[in-house]
């Protein structure tokens, strides 16, 4: 992993000192709210509709046992004994009070963390790939990449004050886990006549119009990612709107310019500026590159017959992904136990995951986008043990992919810009289909629920998409289908009028039970069947009632 | 013709807590949306904002919410500012968590 070198250290220190100093003058009065406002989200900080929300980046979702025991110490210190893991690799506390929030920072700071530009117009935490350094399908560990950008992005003197959020996904394997193309700029490490380079993407992005990003360069070499990703910034920097906060995304200048436009520009920014870039950079990310070394894996032989029931083995069913080694594994721990909300984790169990991390995992852990949390190395040997201690800590749920592993935002139960509730709809979805002990059979459902239209939740890249809206004054429900948040991302598409709150949950049922009248088999997946028969059968489950209108006509 | 003027409380987020307050006819801020003042006047309202508004050091973001006389004082109409006035379903956190202590 990385650690901070000096710089890094008086940086972070530097920032939390002059916050500190801001909120005395706030709370003195010499700094009026206008004034404030601007200084506190660039510090992560919110203010949301019960409290104060401290965002905190998890750069590219890494995080050590060190780290992770710091955040469950915040947590019970200074909030109400837990976090809340969101679409972006970060973690937010949803009650900081306003004069505690310095010595929130300065105890991030202690463990090599902060909130720095996880707001504002800047360019944001760079995510990646949850499996990064582990996975099995892996060409290259996208970290060391994320961190140089991370390092290169924060506080970048030319970009602080963007036409809009900037935000920056990155790859290192073929099957997409990171939604790269539902980024401002997608990175997908490729490999072209044996050298590695960078499929570059741009203009992706939900929020009110979705779009699905385009690749700008289809190999960029490695050592040129820096001037490249600069000239890209720099282009929308100048050309992206400021007269319309909703049109100032990348994604509707690369829209209105056109790509092809968009990338003379770049080349032309780019040849400009790529003679100033000394190959610093480089010595920089080879400084880092040995910093992400794998971990010395152990060899255990594999005890032969410990079976811990059938709970363990749908757990070993689910959780389990394909490691690089064949003796090791990907353990996913679910923050998605029916009925529980998605994403949360109370200090206990955040404590139980860095112990586990660090007695069986080489300290590290990771955050998904999809809101786990997940152990990148374990040795299968130790699988036993780790799923023994994870049910003691209510964290072993066997859903991961599943219809109850939802993403959903925080919606109106904390957001101030939400129009609908997020949360209990996912509650009551996860319990409904717990009681009808039907998931596994159901097979792999990605169910993505926002509670407004900016699309926290990732509703447009769910294979079943909840929207949340006000409609006069009442919480109403807009169902979209046949999203896909991968390499073959896809836009999903309104079904039809929105549902009450109440009936959200029978209206989900009702659509996946219409899927396992329709599929071809248990092989055939929900996507693959929506892709097979349209909209057609599920749209006649959804609004039955049209339907006998239509045939009594 | 003009759209008639619903009644009005006038709410914020404390600066130091973040959390939901109301101005009452006494010139206090109150965490129970029942002691606020409901005002029924539009140019009242417009002065009891300004009055809000001059208080940085002590509220955050003052607004005109709808409201309606309920039997023991003003009840919110939206259910945005319903959540307001106790807090996340998924927790009994917020304010919802203080009743039960009263």
């Amino acid at each position: 992993m990385y650690k901070y070198n000096d710089f890094d250290e008086a940086f972070v220190r530097e920032r939390v000192a002059q916050f500190r100093a801001q909120v005395e003058r706030r709370i003195d009065g010499s700094l009026t709210e206008d004034e404030f406002k601007p200084l506190r989200l660039m510090n992560g900080l919110y203010l949301q509709l019960h409290a104060y929300m401290l965002r905190v980046a998890i750069p590219y979702g890494t995080l050590s046992s060190r780290q992770m025991r710091q955040l469950a110490m915040i947590a019970e210190r200074w909030d109400k004994g837990y976090g809340h893991f969101t679409t972006r690799q970060n973690i937010q506390y949803n009650w900081p009070k306003l004069n505690d929030v310095p010595d929130i920072l300065e105890a991030l700071a202690d463990v090599e963390m902060h909130a720095i530009q996880t707001s504002g117009n800047t360019i944001r935490n760079v995510t990646a790939d949850h499996f990064a350094g582990a996975a099995a399908d892996e060409i290259a560990d996208p970290r060391p990449v994320a961190e140089l950008l991370r390092q290169w992005s924060t506080d970048h003197p030319e970009f602080q004050f963007l036409p809009r959020k900037f935000k920056i996904a990155v790859t290192g394997a073929p099957n997409d886990r990171a939604v790269t193309k539902a980024h401002d700029i997608g990175l997908r490490i490729v490999e072209k006549d044996g050298e590695q380079g960078f499929e570059v993407i741009v203009g992706g992005g939900l929020g009110r119009t979705p779009m699905i990003g385009k690749v700008i360069r289809d190999f960029l070499p490695k050592e040129d990612l820096l001037p490249y990703c600069e000239a890209i910034v720099s282009v929308y920097n100048l050309l992206g709107r400021r007269d319309n906060k909703y049109k100032a995304r990348i994604k509707i200048t690369v829209h209105e310019h056109g790509l092809d436009e968009i990338r003379r520009l770049v080349e032309e920014r780019f040849a400009l500026i790529r003679p100033t870039f000394s190959g610093v950079d480089q010595d920089i990310l080879a400084g880092i590159e040995a910093q992400f070394a794998p971990p010395a894996f152990a060899e255990k032989s594999l005890a032969v017959g410990t079976d811990l029931g059938a709970g363990y083995r749908s757990w070993l069913d689910t959780n389990i992904a394909a490691h690089k080694r064949d003796d090791h594994a990907i353990v996913s721990i679910s923050l998605k136990k029916h009925g529980a909300t998605p994403g949360d984790a109370t200090a206990a169990q955040m404590r139980v995951m860095a112990d586990l991390a660090e007695r069986y995992g080489y300290d590290e852990l990771r955050i998904s986008h999809e809101q786990n949390v997940i152990l990148p190395h374990v040795h299968r040997a130790d699988l036993p043990a780790i799923y023994s201690a994870l049910r003691d800590a209510d964290l072993a749920t066997a859903n991961i992919g599943l219809v109850s592993d939802i993403i959903a935002c925080p919606g109106m139960d904390y957001c101030a810009l939400a129009t609908a509730r997020s949360i209990p709809v996912a509650q009551e979805i996860a319990t409904r289909f717990e009681e009808l002990k039907l998931e596994h059979e159901i097979g792999p459902l990605k169910i993505k629920i926002s509670g407004c239209i900016n699309a926290c939740g990732h509703h447009h890249v769910g294979h079943i998409g909840i929207l949340g809206l006000d409609r006069a004054g009442v919480e109403n429900y807009q169902i979209t289908l046949g999203g896909d948040g991968t390499e073959n991302a896809a836009i999903a598409e309104r079904v039809g009028p929105g549902f009450a709150y109440d009936e959200i949950t029978p209206a989900i049922e009702r659509l996946v039970r219409a899927y396992l009248e329709h599929r071809e088999g248990p092989e055939e997946t929900f996507l693959q069947a929506y892709r097979r028969l349209g909209q057609a059968p599920f749209k006649a489950a959804l609004y039955p009632e049209s339907k006998e209108r239509r045939d009594a006509a | 013709m003009s759209r008639s003027f619903t009644p009005k409380v006038v709410t914020a987020n404390a600066l130091l807590e973040g959390d939901a307050v109301w101005l009452t006819a006494d010139d206090r801020w109150t965490r129970r949306l029942e002691e606020a003042e409901l005002i029924e006047d539009e140019a009242h309202a417009q002065l009891r904002l300004l009055h809000a508004e001059s208080q940085p050091d002590v509220v955050v973001g003052a607004y005109l919410a709808d409201a309606k006389p309920g039997p023991n004082g003003p009840e919110p109409t939206h259910f945005r500012e319903t959540f307001r006035t106790r807090g996340p379903s998924n927790y009994p956190h917020g304010k919802q968590t203080d009743e039960t202590h009263v």
